[in-house]
Order: structure tokens, then C-alpha cells, then sequence
């Protein structure tokens, strides 16, 4: 599994009220959801957003409510994944399960700047910077949840293995 | 074979079917109690149906509280809680609350004795971890996993090291459960017992009432937590025995358990607490506060909602007044803790003071309704949150502390403490 995209940078601790304010939690419509999207960190992201844009980001990403909107509202924007040295337990969890890759890595913060051009190899978990040449290295993701993944989500992909 | 095992990890053995288990270690745990709101359950219900499934695994241990935006705020907030509604009647569920039945479910579920001591819980809420002040092993999930536990009863977890928390000495003047988890915050940061087991010890633990125990616990994942447990005792026993609705059993850490840290705090030396804007680890003691003006105070909330952190809060209040363009909102966690502030004469001294005293809701905590502040206001609230954005307008602020400093401060038009009044 490889991804490449353009860079967008946020900081340390972004919770889950910054990913997808409450406000809008009325609805569980992924394309609403999308509408709103990191809007309370950025209030122009849903508009400057384009589909396999990469999100790099500080420490403790997703942190606060276990809504399994924050994820959705990140996939549905288009995010193809987010890389940070760490992430809310709650928030992991339901990154994979909603079928959206996140990458710990702890040198992306330092060596990605916005803007940059990137690219993810999930098999390695090699991060390249293609704007500066910088390389960099997570943790891969395994062949099985590479296939959770690429079937959209957990409940999408024990759907098929019970159909096969 | 065996090993020393922390409460965090006899419970998940216990549940695993397993003899014991270590940190690392993944494991599949029976469910007790499966926990939903009207936020997370309608994706839950969703994928139910999409499921193809007929029937959830237990219809007694399924729990859909709807308390986030009820009173329904709009209409796409009554759908919401009508889908929980028509699921929860098709499915027979013994635990649906709506109306004049709804509390704020971290508040509800163990004042009717659904969740207790032993028990592994899981709830598509941050703070499910509530249940650990019980001595049970309670975490959040996303909708998905409450998916799936509703079908099987089972979830998997990664078995947690644990980081213990003693608190010695004494409690100072209105130092409350509440303080001491802002404190601990405030050291450790919103990330420094993250993928953990916080278990809270100690002398002050081992005197502290329920009320501040499920406080403290409430908080645990504000500190990143997975769980925050409290090793049950008499205190426990006192509260569970009359409201129990199953057998119930205390697990204990063993003296010789491993833990990937172990924190000291002396309480003699903490004052009350209030974390500044925009994470709960930004805590400052009341006395280095300086002059905040507040536009709205909150009380209530899943955090300080019971009728413990209302008493507290009418001792202050009772023949004051509110301060000029002050709101102050209480909001009685429970139709019980509303029906016993109002038989206490808690709701009078409210009244009387100036408050608005609304109905058993989450409402303002999260941004959703009644008490939503505009551009550049600041509240002062008894709740767990105080991001950007979290109750009204991302340029807002919200500053959070105990019952005790929400009251004084009510009063006194900015952030201050009860010995001033």
C-alpha cells in the first residue's frame, strides 16, 4: 500500500472537538461530516482540503471523545492517512476499524513542513519527504489490517469474509 | 503459574477466562454492560442492521442512554434518539432511558446499580471510564466495537500497564476529587497515561467519598487514560449494596503488582484546582489565578453532576445572589439527584440566587444546547473539557474546576474561592 499527498501540518493534542465539533454531531452523514471537518483548528480546512491530502501532526492526535465521526469526517474530506508520534487510544482504534490509515511515526513533525510533498509505503512503513529528499520510518501496517483497510473499514471487510 | 496482578488486569483475566494476564497481552473479554448515547448508537444501530443480524447478544446488557441533545434540540437530534427508541423496542432492551427516566448516563447507570463492581464495561463514550471509582474495568470505544459487542458480548483489548497514583496526607479546605484529578492532569499532561490503566491510591483515596472517586475517574481519559480504577472497599460497598441489580465482586490489586510508574502526590500542599483554556492539563492553583471574568457558570455534567456537588454548591449559594450579567446553569444530573436538590431545598437556593436550573441533559458540556456561549465569552464549568470550540464558539473560553469554585465564583462575577465570599 502506497500513498502520496500533499501536506497539512497541525500541532500537539488535536482533539476530536477540533476534528469534528459536537455541534454537528446531529447527523452521522459522512458528507456533512465532511463539511466541518478540523474546522475549529482551521476554519478554512474543508475548503483548502483535496482528496489524498496527508494530515502530519504532534503528539496525542485525536484525543478526547471516542466519537467514531472524527475518523469518518478525516476520510470522508479525503484524508488518505495521518502521521503523529502518537495517538489517542480511543481515536486509534477507531481510525482502523473506520478503514482510515494512521502511520506513529516520531521525526514526520520535525521533517515535514506544509506543503510538502509526500509519500507512504504501509508495507515498510517508510515515510519519503518528496520536496526535500528526507526519509523517515513508522511503524508498518500488517498485510491483514492493510486488507481491513483497503475494504473500507472493519464492519465492510468481516461483511466480505463472511460472504467468501 | 500465576503472577501478580494489578485490578486492571484481574478483571481482564477474569473476563478472558484466563489465570492471569500481562501487559502486551491481547486479549477477548466477555462484555457486562455494552453503553451507547444518542450521538454514538444510531451509527451502531446502523451497522446492526447492515449486519444482517436479528437480535443482540444479551438484551440486559445493552445500555442506550439518550442524554447528549435531550430535550431533543432539533430535528435531527430527535430522529437520532428515535432510532435508539424503535431499536431499543424491537430488541426489547431492559436499559433504554428517555424523558423524564434520562440522567447523564455516567451518572445513571451506577445509581441504578446497572454497572458494578468487576464488571467489564465498555460504552461508546470517552467517559465510560466513570465505572472505574466501582472497582470495574470501563472504557471508551467507537461505535463500531459497541457494534460488535452488541452482537457477540465479546470485545478484544490490548491488557494495559498501569500507572498507580497515591495520594498522601490531607485534603485542605474545598479540595475536592475533582482538584485532586486536575492536578494530576495538570503534572502528568492530557497524554501522560495514554494506552494506560490509572488506578488511584492512597490514604485520601481511602477516605474519599464515591461521589469525588467517580469524579476522579471520570477524568482518566483526560489524562489520555484507558481506564482509572479504584481498588473497592467499605466505601464502595456502601454505595453498590443497595443499588446492585447483579452480583457484584471486588478485585483488588496484589501489594507486590508491577506498575510502569508510580506518582506521590501530598495533598496538604494542593489548593483548589482551574484549567485555563484549551486543555484540562493547563491547571493553575485558585490563588495564582488573577482576575478571570466570567460571563456563565455551568454545574453539572457526568464530571460534578450529583447531589454531592450540588449540596456543595447550595452551602455557598444559599442567600447569595448571582452575580450581574452572570448566568449560572445547574443542571441535576439525574431525575433522582433532581427530585432529592429538590426536596433538600437545593433547588430553591438556587432559584433564589438567579441560577437556571434545567433539566438532566449533557448539553452545554458539549456545545449541543442550553448554555452555548457566543464569540469571546467565558464560563466557568464543572465539566471534564475545555477545548476550543467546546461549548459554543471557537473563540470562547471555558475554564474548569470543582462545584465549590463554580458556586464562589458565580457569586463573585470572575474566578475566585469560597473564602473570599
Amino acid at each position: 500500500m502506497k500513498l502520496r499527498g500533499k501536506v497539512w501540518k497541525f500541532g500537539k493534542n488535536i482533539d476530536t472537538d477540533a476534528i469534528i465539533p459536537a455541534r454537528y454531531l446531529n447527523t452521522s452523514d459522512p458528507k456533512e461530516l465532511a463539511k466541518h471537518c478540523m474546522e475549529d483548528a482551521d476554519p478554512e480546512f474543508p475548503n483548502k482540503v483535496s482528496p489524498g491530502d496527508i494530515i502530519v501532526a504532534d503528539s496525542n492526535f485525536g484525543c478526547g471523545s471516542s466519537r467514531e465521526h472524527a475518523p469518518i469526517a478525516l476520510k470522508a474530506a479525503g484524508i488518505a492517512c495521518v502521521i503523529a508520534p502518537s495517538f489517542a487510544r480511543i481515536f486509534y482504534r477507531n481510525a482502523f476499524n473506520m478503514g482510515l490509515p494512521i502511520f506513529e511515526c516520531e521525526d514526520a513533525v520535525k521533517l515535514i513542513n506544509e506543503g510538502d510533498e509526500v509519500e507512504v509505503d504501509g508495507d515498510t512503513g517508510e515515510i519519503v519527504n518528496l520536496t526535500t529528499g528526507k526519509k523517515m520510518k513508522a511503524q508498518p501496517i500488517p498485510p491483514f489490517m492493510q486488507e481491513l483497510i483497503r475494504d473500507g473499514g472493519l464492519i465492510p471487510h468481516i461483511m466480505k469474509k463472511i460472504q467468501d | 503459574m500465576s503472577r501478580p496482578m494489578t485490578i486492571a488486569e484481574k478483571i481482564l483475566a477474569d473476563h478472558a477466562g484466563l489465570d492471569y494476564v500481562e501487559p502486551g497481552q491481547l486479549v477477548e473479554v466477555k462484555v457486562d454492560i455494552a453503553l451507547g448515547n444518542d450521538i454514538t448508537a444510531p451509527i451502531a444501530i446502523d451497522i446492526f442492521k447492515k449486519a444482517g443480524v436479528k437480535s443482540v447478544f444479551d438484551r440486559t446488557k445493552i445500555a442506550l442512554v439518550a442524554d447528549h441533545f435531550t430535550p431533543n434540540k432539533d430535528i435531527k437530534s430527535a430522529e437520532q434518539v428515535r432510532m435508539l427508541r424503535e431499536f431499543s423496542v424491537d430488541q426489547a432492551l431492559l436499559h433504554f432511558y428517555e424523558g423524564g427516566e434520562v440522567g447523564v448516563e455516567h451518572c445513571l447507570l451506577p445509581e441504578k446499580g446497572i454497572v458494578v463492581p468487576g464488571d467489564v464495561v465498555i460504552g461508546a463514550d470517552s467517559h465510560t471510564c466513570t465505572y472505574g471509582a466501582l472497582g470495574a474495568f470501563a472504557t471508551g470505544v467507537g461505535s463500531t466495537d459497541l457494534a460488535a459487542a452488541m452482537i457477540t458480548g465479546l470485545t478484544w483489548f490490548k491488557v494495559p500497564e498501569s500507572l498507580k497514583i497515591v495520594y498522601n496526607g490531607e485534603l485542605q479546605p474545598w479540595v475536592s476529587g475533582k482538584d485532586l484529578i486536575l492536578y494530576t492532569i495538570g503534572d502528568i499532561g492530557v497524554d501522560g497515561a495514554l494506552y494506560m490503566a490509572m488506578e488511584f491510591a492512597g490514604p485520601v483515596i481511602d477516605k474519599l467519598p464515591m461521589a469525588d472517586r467517580m469524579t476522579m475517574s471520570n477524568m482518566a481519559i483526560e489524562a489520555g487514560g484507558k481506564a482509572g480504577l479504584i481498588n473497592p472497599d467499605d466505601i464502595t460497598k456502601e454505595y453498590v449494596e443497595p443499588r446492585a441489580t447483579r452480583p457484584y465482586k471486588f478485585f483488588k490489586s496484589d501489594e507486590d503488582a508491577q506498575y510502569a510508574r508510580v506518582i506521590e502526590y501530598d495533598c496538604s500542599k494542593i489548593e483548589p484546582q482551574v484549567a485555563f483554556p484549551h486543555l484540562p492539563e493547563n491547571t493553575v492553583g485558585i490563588s495564582e489565578v488573577g482576575v478571570v471574568e466570567l460571563d456563565q457558570v455551568v454545574i453539572g455534567s457526568c464530571t460534578n453532576g450529583r447531589i454531592e456537588d450540588l449540596e456543595v454548591a447550595a452551602k455557598i449559594l444559599e442567600g447569595k445572589k448571582v452575580a450581574e450579567g452572570l448566568r449560572l446553569i445547574v443542571l441535576p444530573a439525574t431525575p433522582k439527584i433532581w427530585s432529592e436538590a429538590l426536596e433538600r431545598g437545593f433547588l430553591k437556593i438556587f432559584a433564589d440566587a438567579g441560577a437556571v436550573i434545567g433539566p438532566p441533559t449533557c448539553g452545554p458540556c458539549l456545545g449541543g444546547h442550553m448554555g452555548i456561549l457566543a464569540k469571546g465569552e467565558k464560563a466557568l464549568s464543572t465539566t471534564n473539557r475545555n477545548f476550543v470550540g467546546r461549548m459554543g464558539h471557537p473563540e470562547s473560553e471555558v475554564y474548569l474546576a470543582s462545584p465549590a469554585i463554580a458556586a464562589a465564583s458565580a457569586v463573585l462575577g470572575r474566578i475566585g474561592s469560597p473564602t473570599e465570599l
